[in-house]
């Protein structure tokens, strides 16, 4: 009777422990994390850049694409002493995406995310596109 | 019996857990994603809010000039 009595105790304990620990894990799930040292840095680096890319996505110059990241889209649309650089821009636009798709999904713990997180950044990126801007649609360019 | 309870409820909450970490978590990531983009275009605080997404709002929103 006592061990049974004890066995319980034990079986309750061990319960409200796992539960804890379970409703922790929630939390987590809940709220992905997007402040480490890596995202932080891709996010600077982003930021910087947005103050040169700002004045090209409004003149059309250059778009949002499907998969999360930008391309050139018409080159005529830069000023001549811009069209030369414009490419390493862009090259370097999508490499700190591609990171940052990457860095959102291995800062969680789940690497293979990183396509399902490319999805979701590339949409939230249209939506939150200012009027004017170019974006990428199954027939081709489109203006917000 | 009541221990068969217990490990029953003990299997449920591992499951729990388990279900927890397999799916991908869409509106965690949807929040993530708002979150970086407005750092990233300094979208906070209404400064270039695309028009579009919430026609409703703009009404009840002055923009006043800057005060300088």
């Amino acid at each position: 009777m006592f061990r049974e009595n004890n066995m319980q105790k034990i079986i309750f304990s061990l319960l409200l422990l796992l539960s804890l620990f379970n409703s922790s894990w929630v939390n987590a799930a809940a709220d992905l994390d997007v402040n480490t040292p890596a995202i932080s840095a891709i996010k600077s680096s982003m930021q910087n850049r947005h103050a040169q890319l700002a004045g090209h996505y409004a003149s059309g110059a250059i778009g949002l694409t499907k998969d999360g990241l930008i391309a050139v889209r018409d080159a005529t649309a830069l000023p001549l002493k811009d069209r030369q650089g414009i490419n390493a821009l862009v090259a370097a636009e999508n490499s700190d995406r591609n990171a940052l798709y990457k860095e959102v999904a291995a800062g969680n713990g789940h690497p293979e995310w990183q396509g399902e997180v490319r999805n979701i950044f590339a949409g939230r990126w249209i939506d939150k596109a200012q009027s004017g801007w170019y974006f990428q649609q199954d027939g081709g360019w489109a203006k917000k | 019996m009541k221990s068969t309870l217990s490990l029953l409820a003990l299997s449920i909450s591992l499951t729990a857990c388990v279900t927890i970490n397999i799916y991908f978590p869409a509106a965690a990531a949807e929040k993530a994603a708002d979150k970086i983009i407005d750092e990233v275009w300094q979208l906070k605080d209404g400064v270039a809010m695309p028009a579009s997404k919430a026609p409703e709002k703009t009404t009840e929103k002055v923009i006043e000039p800057p005060a300088k």
